[in-house]
């Protein structure tokens, strides 16, 4: 007979109940509606969701070989060398990605990019160049350089080293970053719905534009299942994929960077400087032209239509610090339970978990107001936003601790319990310390994703609890300079608190350890 | 005194210890030698209670052990590679065992086990500063600390260099001895063996092949593969 581990019960519980609640039983909803849509065959339903369903496809897959290609030359060097501003240039290539995707929108039409593939194109790849770099450059960096030599010794040259030793060692991180970038694109929302007008239309934008402005549910939620099937099969490889190849390894502590002499140093400036430079382009052009007005005062201003912009800020920061609140709790103990279990049943636990990243935050928002009317009505209050904010926080707080999690051998718990502690003090004394550092990585990134989130917030969040998102999006929905910008004026405000959040967290040299 | 019974263990459906039965009486020091992968380490896990026995039973001084979770049992593992806790100082790592049986005076009884071992003031240390030989030292520190019935040690020195063990394997001896403790050291080396023990158990396949003194299995070797590894 098998004993019940009330520990791990207890552990398990908040995920399983949070994730339950505001997640699979919405999802489920959402299936139901969808899917008696779909039997019915209503005309022209196909023939939509295969147009809409091909673009989300390939450009979701164009936009992740762009990225790769684009962040190819940063990752190379910060991968290899040490330099002068190498952490700096991190930073900094970083600052796109935490950007809101509604800042990311709006800065790209300050350029005057508006309405074209090219310019969803331009805006995925700014956005993610930094997924590929981080992600890639944490290992590549740590890779032991005597595995390299080794193969120099036995007459590799240096590009068979690359193609033959380096390239492979990195195959779970670049799988990681493909697969982190293509969901992303996958389930593009802000950028698309600024960027693409009525012309372009992703799964998530015709989600959106079904349900809010049509108020067609049965067919958004069809929309919704095709978004999930396509999301589930690639997460499920990934996880497959990262099951294989997992290797519970001592990562070194430092990173084995050389200094760049000769031509390799040519190379790092160039590399580095041009990507900066390409990626500052949007951002300054959107600054320069927020203060080419008195847009900034107008953000005080009570406006008939959308109130006070500025209370909009306000409210951002108090569901951002709930957000993270639940979504490190939550995150933790749920990767304590993936790692604490090998086998079907943990797999099924952290593709579940990672399932809210997937299926895109638009239809997160969409299955809330679908089916939180029940046992109570909760589709009126404020505190659904901070709710949803931590539902798309979770896989990344889940993602940033179970590799620090996994890496911790058996024999370390092994040995805490023969020493006397029980499994609940292995738990606190072990892996607690252990994670707490990654967790904080986890928790800086809910607060960030908080403050930007705009898919779902767009569905739950009532004008009175607008958030700078939502607030972005009105002020841009309206015609007139001033409005955009106002918008512009939001945008910088916003960029600029996430900015600061990451700066920090860069500087509290949890960077290196992040692995998204 | 340590009493194995019959002891079957399988793990992944795959049979790693065969019919293993091994007394240890107090005070001595038995050394289970065998060539690698012939369950050893095996047999230290499942009288930890690290792994389950499929059948058979484990005793200590009468009293079976088989449903004692591994951290009421009060046996104590120096694991091989040493599974130090990296996100904690020597000192903490050598009190871990004493903190979690809640003891009074830790901080005097980890300067006294860094005493046993010749690490008097490396309590502050971090575990990645040290050498090989002294994350060894601090290993077999946290394991006596909290003064275990039984000792275990797994390969204690198979990570470290000759010249190293040489030394080590002399005061390791000692040290045991000091204590005055039960203890099982598992190694794969003979001399290692014969150095460190009182007696010799001697392992092939997931079974105890033959126990004694050096000479008795020297004089009288169970079958062919005995003579020839202990020769």
């Amino acid at each position: 007979m098998k004993r019940v581990r009330w520990g791990w019960v207890a552990v398990a519980a908040p995920p399983v109940i949070f994730i339950g609640y505001f997640f699979v039983y919405p999802l489920a909803r959402i299936l139901v509606l969808g899917l008696s849509e779909l039997s019915i065959g209503a005309s022209g339903v196909e023939a939509r969701l295969i147009r809409v369903g091909w673009f989300t496809l390939w450009q979701a897959a164009v936009s992740t070989v762009l990225t790769f290609i684009a962040a190819a030359p940063l990752t190379w060097a910060v991968s290899s060398y040490d330099f002068k501003g190498r952490r700096l240039a991190m930073a900094l290539a970083t600052v796109p990605f935490v950007l809101p995707t509604v800042v990311v929108g709006t800065a790209f039409v300050a350029l005057g990019w508006q309405e074209s593939i090219g310019a969803i194109l331009a805006a995925h790849v700014f956005f993610n160049v930094a997924v590929v770099v981080r992600t890639v450059s944490t290992l590549w960096s740590r890779i032991d350089p005597r595995i390299q030599e080794a193969a120099r010794v036995l007459g590799a040259s240096e590009w068979d080293v690359f193609r033959r030793i380096t390239l492979r060692l990195l195959r779970p991180a670049i799988a990681a970053a493909a697969s982190i970038v293509f969901l992303f694109t996958f389930t593009s929302f802000g950028v698309i719905l600024i960027l693409g007008g009525f012309r372009f239309a992703t799964l998530e934008v015709e989600i959106y534009r079904q349900a809010v402005t049509l108020f067609d549910l049965p067919l958004a939620a069809a929309l919704a299942i095709v978004q999930l099937v396509g999301v589930s099969g690639a997460l499920y490889w990934y996880s497959r994929y990262q099951e294989r190849t997992a290797v519970s390894w001592t990562l070194e502590r430092g990173a084995n960077l050389r200094r760049p002499k000769g031509r390799a140093r040519t190379g790092v400036l160039f590399a580095t400087l041009g990507t900066l430079i390409a990626l500052a382009i949007p951002l300054s052009m959107l600054v320069s032209r927020s203060f080419t007005g008195t847009y900034y005062q107008a953000l005080f201003r009570d406006d008939p239509v959308v109130g006070v912009p500025a209370q909009a800020a306000l409210n951002s920061l108090v569901f951002a610090v709930a957000a993270t609140l639940l979504a490190t709790i939550i995150g933790i103990l749920a990767a304590t339970v993936i790692t604490g279990h090998r086998g079907e049943l943990s797999r099924w636990f952290d593709l579940t978990l990672m399932l809210p990243l997937g299926t895109s935050a638009v239809t997160i928002g969409f299955g809330f107001i679908v089916a939180l009317d029940w046992p109570i009505d909760l589709r009126a209050t404020r505190w659904l936003v901070p709710a949803a904010h931590a539902l798309v926080a979770i896989p990344f707080v889940v993602r940033s601790t179970v590799p620090t999690l996994r890496s911790v051998p058996a024999e370390t718990r092994e040995a805490a319990r023969v020493l006397g502690a029980s499994p609940f003090r292995v738990w606190r004394e072990i892996d607690l310390p252990i994670v707490s550092r990654a967790g904080m990585v986890g928790a800086a990134f809910a607060f960030v994703i908080s403050l930007g989130e705009f898919g779902a917030t767009s569905f739950v969040a009532r004008p009175a609890s607008a958030t700078i998102p939502t607030m972005i999006f009105r002020l841009l929905s309206r015609p007139g300079q001033t409005s955009f910008g106002m918008a512009m004026a939001l945008s910088v405000v916003l960029a600029g608190l996430t900015a600061a959040v990451v700066m920090a967290i860069d500087r509290a040299r949890f960077g290196e350890l992040g692995s998204f | 005194m340590l009493q194995v019974e019959d002891l079957d263990v399988v793990i992944d459906s795959k049979p790693i210890l065969e019919n293993v039965s091994l007394t240890v009486a107090d005070g001595e020091i038995v050394a289970v030698l065998g060539p690698s992968g012939s369950g050893k380490s095996t047999l230290l896990r499942a009288i930890a209670g690290l792994v389950e026995a499929a059948t058979g039973d484990i005793r200590w001084d009468g009293r079976s052990i088989a449903n004692v979770p591994t951290h009421r049992r009060g046996f104590g593992l120096m694991f091989q590679g040493y599974a130090l806790f990296p996100h904690m100082t020597v000192g903490e790592n050598v009190g871990f065992g004493l903190k979690m049986a809640g003891r009074d005076g830790i901080a005097d009884q980890v300067e006294e086990a860094l005493s046993w071992v010749g690490l008097e003031g490396f309590g502050s240390r971090q575990v990645e500063s040290l050498s090989g030989g002294e994350q060894q030292r601090v290993a077999l520190a946290r394991t006596l600390a909290p003064r275990p019935d039984l000792v275990m040690l797994d390969e204690p020195l198979g990570a470290l260099d000759r010249n190293l063990r040489q030394k080590l394997v002399t005061e390791t001896r000692e040290v045991l001895e000091e204590r005055e403790v039960t203890a099982i050291v598992v190694t794969h080396d003979r001399e290692e063996a014969v150095a460190m023990s009182n007696r010799l158990a001697l392992m092939r396949a997931g079974t105890i092949v033959q126990t004694g003194l050096l000479d008795e299995l020297l004089a009288d070797p169970a079958d062919e593969w005995v003579a020839e590894f202990i020769a």
